[in-house]
């Protein structure tokens, strides 16, 4: 799995890597899902577009966490098959929403504490704390 | 990296650090702790993140760090800073996104002893009649313009609909409800989260608590208090829901932007902020009052719930049964208070975030009742060990814009905890000590471990060796219910 939790006293942090700033958004969203403990059930999947514009790549990673944040908790709602693309400081995701078969853990928030996307020739990385 | 060595030592329950340690702090930080206490937070960011709330815009007197201290997200748990009113700045991060988290505290007159054969049901109906664990819709269920009275009155909503009683009004801080909420400054989703959880728990480290009065330090006070040695009470530790969480995640998005136009420098973008007479600042601060009453709401709803659960089990079978309400405070919060610094009397906005409002005797925002003791204090420990109740004090006016700690304080992270500790197990241990436990998470509960925990007594130490509270109370559980 290309991301892995790490130490924090109080909440949840997660190192995420990948080949490109899009593929980390996808792993992140699946990261998420991971440390929440949710699984989606069987059933009819919906496609569904989500769009953002932001400053920089961080704030339309929290842009993007923060909706599937929200779509887990009130819309019993979890996307798989993420299509992304980033380009000048929009992000399209289109993806399947299926319903939630189990929870373990509520995710409160995605911070934007010492965010900060790192991106070389070799991939890139970051580290997200959720509030939990 | 910021480590004990930069620290200078006032008494062994103080400790300074100057504001010339690094060049963007604005003030210094002053932290309440034992050696001890310091040495078990020295791995984690605790002290980096203090050092970092101490650059904020328009900050006075110093940022004060509590024992229970722990590592966060931009302002470190036990945190408490103060920025001059109106142009200082507020932080939405700085307030953190389960907007007033707090504790209540209900007392009655029912010997434990009494109702030791009654509490295995007692805990079944509090787990039944208070829905906890991940998105559990609450037990009251509003349309958006009943929502909306929810944010603008608090507790108040809570009493004309026959949930609560004036003394539970009285007896929380700002009586449960918040001057200057404006719903219209919340979103459409924050709204849309909120409307079906009043009345609910949430997960994570929020419960609700059966405890018995184990000893009293002030028997005056106690007394006061309503709290009656070997008598049970009852905490309520839950916050604004989900509402507060979107509230505070379309503030803290919005204000990357308001931070560029104000032209504000941070070391951590999730202290983003803005002046409080800015438009954006004025927006935050009516839609954080908001969420704060519907967190008042909330509680006062469980308080409710959780006095049905003690009639329907006591009601013709024990004496003394009925519950009332010690104090509410809030632990994650912004509040604009009047505090002398440095020999001046200033407004501020007091950010606490994971710190509890400590007002002395005299006080007037207390109720009559108290202004001879203080304000009540309410320190929960972790689930298998000792809560405490304190009273505020003249020095915590003083030295800690009139706050002090408000828990234990994590020690150990939530992925150790799961790694070291199977729920099954603690549940088994807890129980053999005769502490019932309703959890919904397994996985839930090893992360809230006893043992994930600092020493709650030796935090409660600190607080009161350093003057900034003084004991009361100490609780000893009998039955948790969690999400």
């Amino acid at each position: 799995m290309p991301f892995e939790e790490i130490a924090h006293t109080a909440d949840w942090s997660l190192r995420v890597w990948a080949g490109n700033l899009e593929t980390l958004f996808a792993e992140a969203g699946r990261g998420l899902y991971a440390l929440a403990g949710a699984r989606p059930a069987e059933g009819r999947r919906s496609r569904r577009r989500f769009e953002a514009a932001a400053p920089d790549p961080e704030a339309l990673l929290v842009a993007f966490l923060s909706e599937l944040v929200y779509a887990l908790e009130q819309e019993g709602t979890i996307y798989e098959n993420f299509q992304i693309e980033i380009e000048a400081n929009r992000l399209r995701v289109e993806m399947d929403g299926a319903p939630l078969e189990a929870v373990n853990k509520i995710i409160k928030a995605v911070t934007y504490h010492n965010l900060q996307i790192r991106c070389s020739e070799r991939g890139c990385e970051v580290e997200i704390v959720f509030d939990v | 990296m910021v480590s004990i060595q930069n620290l200078i030592k006032i008494s062994d329950y103080e400790w300074e650090i100057p504001p010339t340690l690094r060049g963007d702090m604005r003030v210094p930080v002053r932290l309440f702790a034992t050696r001890e206490l310091l040495e078990q937070i020295a791995d984690d960011k605790s002290l980096e993140q203090a050092v970092n709330t101490a650059t904020l815009p328009g900050l006075v007197g110093q940022v004060v760090v509590m024992p229970d201290m722990h590592q966060g997200y931009g302002f470190p748990i036990g945190g408490v800073a103060a920025s001059l009113f109106p142009q200082g700045v507020v932080s939405p991060g700085g307030i953190g996104y389960d907007i007033n988290c707090g504790v209540r505290l209900l007392a009655s007159a029912l010997e434990a002893e009494a109702a030791a054969p009654h509490l295995n049901r007692l805990a079944t109906l509090i787990n039944q009649y208070c829905p906890s664990g991940v998105g559990r819709e609450g037990v009251v269920r509003v349309g958006l313009p009943e929502l909306e009275r929810v944010m603008r009155e608090g507790a108040r909503w809570a009493l004309k609909h026959g949930f609560a009683g004036e003394q539970d009004l009285a007896r929380t801080e700002e009586g449960g409800c918040i001057e200057g909420a404006n719903p219209d400054k919340v979103s459409p989703r924050a709204k849309q989260r909120g409307r079906e959880q009043i009345g609910s728990v949430g997960a994570g480290n929020h419960f609700v608590e059966v405890d018995v009065v184990e000893a009293v330090f002030d028997s005056e006070t106690a007394a006061v208090f309503g709290l009656r040695q070997g008598c049970l009470a009852v905490q309520i530790h839950c916050g604004s829901r989900g509402l507060g969480h979107q509230v505070c995640t379309d503030y803290v998005q919005e204000f990357q932007g308001a931070v560029r136009r104000y032209g504000i420098e941070l070391p951590d973008r999730e202290l983003v902020c803005a002046p409080m007479d800015s438009p954006e600042g004025q927006a935050y601060l009516g839609a954080m009052r908001a969420a704060a009453n519907f967190a008042f709401a909330n509680r006062q709803i469980l308080a409710h719930s959780i006095r049905r659960a003690f009639e329907e089990t006591f009601a013709g079978k024990e004496k003394g049964w009925q519950l009332t309400q010690v104090y509410d405070i809030c632990h994650n919060i912004g509040k604009i208070e009047t505090h002398e610094v440095n020999g001046e009397r200033l407004r501020v906005c007091v950010h606490r975030k994971g710190a509890t409002r400590a007002f002395g005797p005299g006080h007037p925002a207390l109720p009559p009742e108290y202004r001879s003791t203080g304000q009540p204090v309410l320190v929960p420990g972790s689930m298998g060990t000792a809560s405490w109740v304190l009273a505020g004090t003249e020095a915590s006016m003083l030295r800690s814009f009139g706050s002090s700690c408000h828990g234990a304080g994590r020690t150990m992270s939530r992925a150790k905890a799961k790694h070291d500790v199977r729920g099954e197990d603690l549940r088994r241990e807890l129980e053999n000590r005769g502490i019932r436990i309703r959890a919904g998470s397994m996985a839930g509960l090893a992360e809230e471990a006893p043992q994930a925990y600092k020493d709650v007594d030796l935090v409660v130490e600190t607080v009161c060796a350093a003057g900034i509270a003084r004991k009361v109370a100490r609780l000893r559980p009998l039955a948790v219910i969690k999400g």
